[in-house]
């Protein structure tokens, strides 16, 4: 067959998480920088950043998971069955924090600061539980008979939990550099004041989870560290130092957008670094994407459409971008 | 806990997940349409009072969304989380029509909602009207591939099973399965119905309370004329409905019917209320009317239909429950048709909007709809049992093999937060509901428009604009 449709299926999903992280991290972000912003009129404006686009960017969440189910079927039932405790506090994360966006605004003034509430918890524990999820999955997953075979609480264990710990940093900095370029005045400054550490953290977490993963995974240091893959890969730690030093110097003169798309690049090369560490597995340490690959007919059924919506799908997102272009000021919400 | 098994958990926690979301897609399916249709007629005639009424839904809308998006998250993963089994074996199957319902319609939905909540005066009416038909075509092709992967579990065709596993073979047969136009029909109109009586009790409520102006009396005519229409519609597909579940799911209908046994030739009668036993097997106290079950289901005098001891024991739904669904649902679409022929009376006499007893009746049924849809939805699904994907596999088959403890905790945090989360939401809807609609709430935007984008939004969510102040605003 001259198609290679897992491989496809591959690229399209990883296409679509990706995306979820680059779009639903930073306004998860913005729910986690809620505490160090008291003032109700600033809260307004962070939230207005977003309101318009949450939504949609939550439904590559949705696009995630539903591309898994038809093209993986296996690997969803395997992944989301094991990890099961962390997705549904994920998913109660999601819930409070959705319904807080149009609750907020509908709340009395005295009730305001229970969804507040609700924004920063939920924000949190969505971001925490799925680093805990993303950790236990490179942690691997044990299968017999195609049913997982681990037990429930196996993700409560140090590297998946530091994996939430580093999630939360990593979305905090997108939403950081977010609210960099959609706010000016005095909330911008604090913003970033925010940057600085918040982007050293990145990089402490960066650097301790290069260390952790090959250390505790054979099969993930022989990829990184043979020869030749070592002179192939060598190009990302390197791109992330300086992509570290840029993010830094940007913030330290001023500039407006770029601290977001040094973030953008930043996330971007953590997760091909996943990516190639965890190939071609998609239900590691031992179920490769050919053994959970649904049958041609449901791949390739699904790829037709995919191949065709999804280009409209990033141009009307695009447009939708572009119509609340521009600054968010104060009182001067789109709600 | 009880004597429970995991697998009792289970189902309880989708039953309680899926009828939370189902309430809310109803009323955003209705509502996106009927704001559409509010949005055309204020294009076409200009008259401020379509704009009001406008404005009044989009903020109901909007909580309503919300909810309505994060409930429906939580059941993409409940597949995959509760019914793992069910997801190796039938993935293949419903996960691509799962996938196109995403890329089709959540997309569209999510991509235009945007630009319908926040941007009538950013990118002028002509737009604002496309994005709005566009949230309201993505929320009907969202029920097309939702319903079409919950008929196919209904009425099965076009896969093969090979090692275990099913493999579509026909997707065409797959989507279009045998129940699936019936219940495509019936639930879209079910849809607007519910949210029909809504609009329209929220009319009779303020209408009761002596507040009185255009917009109040457009929803209640509206919403009139959508109960007398639509309603005696809905019966019919509802019967075709029904004739089709006979020929490919026998025993659901007579446990519906409640009717256990057949003798000799005798043609079926319908019994009207009793109390269907499943230890005794016999329906008990039943008031019946004879013949009238064959004339219904098989439009003949003399034909019976399938009795449930024809079925093994274990094959039999649960008769006592369907049996009270059924006649829930089919109780209330009769009350639904019985308003709308009392409001065109009332139409013809005139008194429509000052009838007491009539505006009671109609503030009474509001929330009929809702109510007809979870019974429906439970006569559909518990009748479909011991299956889940109706002769393949069995409900206790699909389950994944989660320990009591890990199913009680999660259950109990989705009881409780959901309570707490969408019963706080139900009450800010019908604090909007109370507030009633504004007139001219929205003057600014006609100087919005493309090509001005810092037009200045009006500043509705300033702090002193929640619910109780009642300042006039576009969206608080
Ligand atoms: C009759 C129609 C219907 C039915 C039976 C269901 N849904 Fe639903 N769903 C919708 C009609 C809908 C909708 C109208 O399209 C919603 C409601 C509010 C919204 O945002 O879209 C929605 C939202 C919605 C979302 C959020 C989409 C987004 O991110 O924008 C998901 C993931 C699901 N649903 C998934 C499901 C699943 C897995 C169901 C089966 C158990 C289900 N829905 C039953
Ligand atoms: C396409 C969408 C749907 C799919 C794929 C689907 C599938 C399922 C599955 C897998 C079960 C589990 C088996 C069981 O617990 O018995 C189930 C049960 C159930 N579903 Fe659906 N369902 C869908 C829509 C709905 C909707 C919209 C409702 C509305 C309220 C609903 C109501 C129920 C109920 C009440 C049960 C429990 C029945 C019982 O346990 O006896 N379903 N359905
Ligand atoms: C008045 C006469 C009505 C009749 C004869 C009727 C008939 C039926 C039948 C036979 C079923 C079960 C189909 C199956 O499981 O295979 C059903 C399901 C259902 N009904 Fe009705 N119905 C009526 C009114 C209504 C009304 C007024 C509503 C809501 C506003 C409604 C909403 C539903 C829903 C949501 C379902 C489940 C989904 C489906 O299977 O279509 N029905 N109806």
């Amino acid at each position: 067959m001259g198609i290679d449709l897992p491989l496809i299926w591959a690229v399209i999903i990883s296409f679509g998480v990706m995306m979820y992280v680059v779009m639903d991290g930073f306004d998860l972000g913005i729910g986690m920088l809620y505490p160090f912003f008291k003032d109700a009129r600033d809260r307004d404006v962070m939230m207005n950043t977003v309101a318009p686009v949450w939504d949609g960017n939550e439904t590559w969440l949705v696009l995630g998971g539903a591309g898994l189910f038809a093209a993986f079927p296996l690997a969803y039932a395997v992944v989301l069955s094991a990890l099961y405790l962390p997705l549904v506090f994920m998913l109660i994360g999601l819930v409070f924090r959705g319904v807080a966006f149009e609750f907020r605004f509908k709340a009395r003034e005295n009730r305001r600061h229970i969804w507040d509430k609700a924004f920063i918890g939920g924000s949190l524990a969505a971001t925490f539980f799925q680093g805990v999820v993303l950790g236990a999955f490179i942690k691997g997953i044990p299968v017999v008979d195609g049913r997982f075979a681990g037990a429930a609480l196996d993700w409560l264990a140090p590297f998946p939990l530091f994996c939430g710990l580093g999630l939360v940093v990593a979305y905090s900095l997108l939403g950081c550099t977010w609210l960099i370029m959609k706010t000016e005045g005095p909330l911008q400054r604090r913003m970033y004041t925010l940057a600085r550490p918040l982007a050293l953290a990145l990089l402490a977490v960066i650097g301790i989870l290069s260390l952790w993963t090959p250390l505790a995974h054979e099969a993930i240091a022989r990829r990184w560290f043979s020869l030749p893959n070592l002179i192939w890969f060598l190009p990302v730690p390197l791109l992330v130092l300086l992509s570290i030093r840029a993010l830094l110097r940007s913030v330290a003169n001023g500039n407006q957008v770029r601290p977001f798309l040094l973030t953008l690049a930043l996330v971007f090369l953590g997760y091909s670094g996943l990516i190639i560490s965890l190939w071609p597995n998609i239900i590691p340490p031992s179920i490769s994407l050919r053994d959970a690959a649904a049958p041609p007919q449901s791949q390739g059924f699904v790829l037709v459409g995919a191949l065709l919506i999804i280009p409209v799908i990033l141009g009307y997102t695009a447009w939708s971008y572009y119509v609340f272009r521009g600054k968010v000021r104060h009182g001067e919400g789109y709600h | 806990m009880f004597g429970w098994e995991a697998l009792d958990l289970a189902r309880i926690q989708f039953a309680f997940t899926v009828s939370f979301h189902i309430l809310f897609p109803a009323i955003t399916i209705g509502l996106a349409s009927y704001l559409a249709v509010l949005e055309g007629l204020w294009l076409k005639t200009r008259e401020q009072v379509y704009l009001d009424l406008y404005h009044f839904w989009l903020k109901i809308f909007a909580v309503n969304f919300g909810m309505g998006v994060v409930s429906g998250i939580v059941m993409s993963y409940q597949f995959g989380t509760n019914w793992s089994n069910f997801s190796t074996f039938a993935g293949s199957v419903t996960g691509p029509l799962l996938a196109y319902e995403v890329l089709t319609a959540f997309f569209l939905e999510a991509g235009f909602l945007g630009v319908m909540l926040f941007g009538l005066n950013r990118v002028g009416p002509g737009l604002h009207f496309f994005a709005t038909l566009m949230v309201a075509i993505g929320t009907l092709i969202s029920t097309f591939w939702i319903l079409a992967s919950n008929s196919w579990m209904h009425t099965p065709q076009g896969h093969a099973i090979v090692d275990g596993k099913l493999i579509p073979v026909d997707w065409l047969a797959v989507i279009f399965n045998p129940s699936f136009p019936y219940r495509l029909l019936h639930m879209a109109v079910a849809s607007y119905l519910a949210t029909a009586f809504l609009v329209g009790a929220s009319a009779a409520w303020h209408l009761l309370r002596g507040h009185d102006n255009l917009a109040l009396r457009k929803m209640l005519s509206m919403a009139m004329w959508m109960a007398l229409l639509v309603a005696p519609l809905q019966a019919v597909i509802g019967d075709f409905h029904g004739i089709n579940t006979l020929e490919h799911q026998p025993a659901k209908i007579a446990a519906i019917e409640g009717h256990w046994e057949n003798r000799a030739d005798e043609p079926t009668p319908l019994i009207l209320v009793g109390w269907p036993d499943m230890q005794r097997e016999e329906t008990r106290f039943a008031v019946e009317i004879p013949v009238l079950g064959s004339l219904i289901l098989k439009h003949s005098l003399s034909e019976p239909i399938p009795a449930l001891k024809e079925f093994a024991a274990q094959d039999r739904p649960n008769s006592t429950v369907v049996f009270w669904t059924f006649r829930i649902m089919v109780g209330l679409g009769l009350l639904m048709i019985a308003t709308g022929l009392w409001s065109l009376w009332l139409r013809r006499r005139g008194g429509l909007y000052r009838s007491r007893r009539f505006l009671r009746m109609v503030l009474l049924m509001g929330p009929s709809g809702l109510l007809a849809i979870l019974a429906g939805w439970l006569t559909t699904e518990i009748g479909r049992q011991p299956w889940v994907v109706y002769g393949l596999m069995r409900t206790r088959d699909a389950v994944s093999a989660h320990g009591i403890t890990e199913m009680g905790i999660s259950l109990a945090l989705f009881v409780v937060v959901y309570l707490a989360v969408f019963g706080v939401g139900f009450g800010y809807m019908l604090h909007l509901v109370h507030k009633g609609p504004q007139t001219n709430e929205g003057r600014e935007p006609l100087h919005g428009g493309a090509g001005r984008p810092r037009t200045p939004a009006r500043p509705l969510s300033a702090p002193e604009e929640g619910l109780d102040e009642g300042a006039p605003s576009a969206r608080s």
